[in-house]
């Protein structure tokens, strides 16, 4: 029974002691964790960014990342996305009796991964477990703090007519990724999902521009649903070309078969960027040299007729427009 | 050879779209059948190219908008019978019925799933064996042999606990009685492509001959659609029609005779009803009498609710190409893809849905 999660793994005793000193605070090494205190009690000034996200996808292991991954990815890109520095995650499990302590271990490890890469510390920390069929494997809950910069002002109601639309690479990957993982879709593809953190993608950028209006990841709803987030809130409209949209061979074909339409699935490592027409070569340029960016092309512009529509030049020549995600397009991808 | 990308291919779009501005001359009415077409025109923008003596309709080839109220009752009162569970295709949830819909019954407690192909369903007949599975046979001649191929795999295996609600329907009697009916005078018709790479195009032969209306099989990419566009402008502007083959591709004159035969072993054409349009006759499948047992409709005591249409919706006279989504008060007002009223605003496919979604009131 040694390598299953038990009941008592989250009961506050003794197993669970062990879990969280053996499991958790070596793995993720950090001393302000490691003080294992009620709280972690940190010290900075200036402006914060707090967030917070769960994380429920399935399967949560697939091509290119893990629910660890993503729990990691997902909240450090909502900070960045605030233009902040990502610095600190709380980091919370709900775990489903009878899950494998190996399969914990692989997702641990890769939140320490996740975490180093992004710069951030895992400071503190929950664990729960409920009974088998009361949660699907393992739920992840993590929150996160950032500081942003002096002279950074980066909000979704920032959007200015005359400003270019930047897409920092191809979209759709992580959603076809997971949905080619589920079991009742029986098809396979060479993709990996994109799951990245971006906080040092959008340092860069800021560096080249600190005038950057908006920032955001196109997760749930895609890239159609973040524009259209972005104009409403703006109150502008945003006009963006089909053609200077990446989008793989491979999600083009499954997104044939599935009946779903690129812009809408969701992507886990790509931003939109808003940025005044004077600054966008420059922005864009710093994007191409991050890993994260170097598909980095500007799809669109910000108009100022017909606030909170967003319009699309289609392959054809031929205008479209382009409304939210109606509905879900499939349950439980991040 | 890329079969998506090299199919939107812009340049030779433009090329396509400027050959047909030279050709029109005569001021014709197009319809495209089937609700993939309606798709990629509204997501294209392709009514907008094309030159004003080109007027481009939808037709009925939806499967999910043309299934009546009636119909989709009898798959609501079967999900609430205790022990059954209902397998469908994602699009039927959200359609109303008469008083509910499928989603209502899943959240009232009826066991309701989404499936992606009936090899699926059949899977969970076999691994629930105190369940009765039913699964919602709705679709054209484009389903309608995978449906057949889960119930010869269901009596080799001997698989008692599935069953088939076949509400499927056929294309080629459904236009005729368009054509017959008068209402809209088509001087050109895209064919199903799908459709036609189970029957061929030869089914579509008495459309050309009979009716004098050309006809050309689509593709579903957009320069598939220019290209019948193209081919149907031709054969007006000779004073030619035939039935030509846009999607080689896909289809053959002679159709996929495998699954023909599958469809046939196991179905046999019977009278259905059309929304908006009301019974057709041998314009629906019933499984024959050797495959009874797995007809939901032989197998269970179905009550549906009495029959009631949604106040003020006016997809049937959309389906049969008599009227716009634009021509709906409820369009974009009460009817929105959130709520739907009527089933064209639920299915991907629907016209409504398409018009709503790329189009919404956008010039």
């Amino acid at each position: 029974m040694n390598d299953k999660i038990l009941l008592a793994h989250g009961s506050g005793g003794k197993l669970a002691h062990e879990l969280v000193e053996k499991g958790f605070v070596k793995a993720l090494a950090n001393p302000l964790l490691a003080k294992l205190d009620d709280s972690a009690v940190i010290d900075f000034s200036g402006r914060l960014a707090f967030t917070t996200d769960s994380y429920v996808v399935s399967p949560i292991f697939f091509p290119g990342g893990d629910i660890g991954k993503l729990a990691v990815c997902g909240t450090v890109n909502d900070l960045a996305m605030s233009g902040a520095r990502p610095l600190y995650l709380s980091l919370a499990f709900i775990i489903e009796e009878g899950f494998l302590k190996s399969e914990l271990n692989r997702v641990v490890n890769s939140i320490q991964k996740a975490a180093e890469e992004a710069g951030v510390g895992i400071i503190t920390g929950d664990t729960k477990v409920v009974h088998r069929g009361s949660a699907d494997k393992l739920f992840i809950n993590t929150a996160g703090v950032g500081i942003i910069p002096e002279g950074i002002n980066i909000s979704g109601s920032n959007a200015r007519a005359g400003d270019r639309v930047i897409l920092s690479g191809t979209i759709g990957d992580h959603g076809i990724t997971v949905i080619s993982q589920r079991e009742e879709l029986s098809f396979s593809t060479n993709l990996k999902s994109d799951c990245a953190p971006l906080g040092g993608l959008v340092a860069e950028m800021l560096n080249a521009s600190p005038n950057i209006h908006c920032l955001r990841d196109p997760t749930r709803g895609g890239l159609a649903t973040s524009l259209n987030e972005l104009a409403k809130q703006s109150r502008v409209s945003i006009r963006i070309e089909e053609q200077k949209i990446p989008v793989r061979e491979e999600v083009l074909a499954a997104c044939e078969m599935l009946g779903f339409d690129p812009l809408y699935v969701a992507n886990e490592g790509k931003l939109v960027a808003i940025v005044p027409d004077e600054d966008a070569d420059k922005v864009l340029k710093a994007m191409r040299k991050n890993r994260y960016g170097e598909n980095a092309v500007i799809i669109g512009e910000v108009g100022a007729e017909k606030p909170g529509r967003v319009v699309m030049k289609t392959v054809l020549g031929a205008s479209r427009i382009v409304d939210m995600l109606v509905g879900d397009l499939l349950p439980r991808i991040c | 050879m890329k079969y998506i990308s090299e199919f939107r291919r812009s340049e030779l779009a433009q090329g396509l779209i400027t050959q047909i501005h030279r050709q029109s001359k005569t001021p014709v009415r197009f319809m495209e059948f089937c609700g993939g077409h309606t798709v990629t025109i509204f997501r294209y923008g392709i009514r907008q190219l094309l030159p004003k003596t080109i007027e481009m309709v939808s037709g009925p080839g939806c499967p999910i908008c043309v299934t009546a109220n009636a119909d989709l009752d009898k798959a609501i009162a079967l999900a609430q019978i205790p022990g059954v569970i209902i397998a469908t295709f994602g699009d039927m949830l959200k359609v109303p019925g008469s008083d509910s819909s499928l989603q209502e019954a899943k959240a009232g407690g009826a066991d309701v799933r989404m499936v992606y192909s009936t090899m699926d369903a059949l899977k969970i007949a076999e691994d629930n064996p105190d369940n009765a599975i039913v699964f919602l046979g709705i679709g054209f001649e484009t389903t309608a042999p995978t449906i057949a191929v889960s119930i010869l795999q269901a009596e080799e295996k001997d698989i008692k606990n599935y069953y088939v609600l076949s509400l499927h329907k056929l294309c080629p009697p459904v236009i005729k009685a368009l054509l017959d009916s008068g209402e809209v005078k088509l001087h050109g018709l895209i064919c199903p492509g799908h459709v036609s790479a189970i029957i061929g195009s030869q089914p579509w032969e008495f459309i050309a001959r009979d009716y004098a209306v050309p006809c050309v099989v689509s593709g579903f990419e957009p320069l598939d659609i220019l290209q019948s566009v193209d081919m149907l402008v031709n054969q007006v502007e000779k004073g030619r029609s035939q039935v030509e083959i846009a999607y080689r591709r896909g289809v053959c004159p002679e159709g996929n005779r495998q699954a023909l035969k599958l469809m046939r072993e196991v179905f046999e054409p019977r009278p259905a009803l059309w929304r908006g349009m009301g019974g057709i006759p041998g314009s629906g499948l019933k499984l024959r009498k050797k495959y009874q047992r797995f007809d939901a409709e032989f197998a269970f005591d179905i009550r549906p609710s009495p029959t009631r249409e949604p106040a003020g919706c006016i997809c049937g006279d959309i389906l049969r190409g008599v009227k716009t989504p634009a021509d709906c008060k409820l369009f974009g007002k009460t009817c929105t893809p959130e709520n739907p009223v009527g089933p064209c605003m639920v299915s991907s496919e629907g016209s409504c849905s398409a018009s709503y979604l790329y189009g919404g009131g956008f010039e």
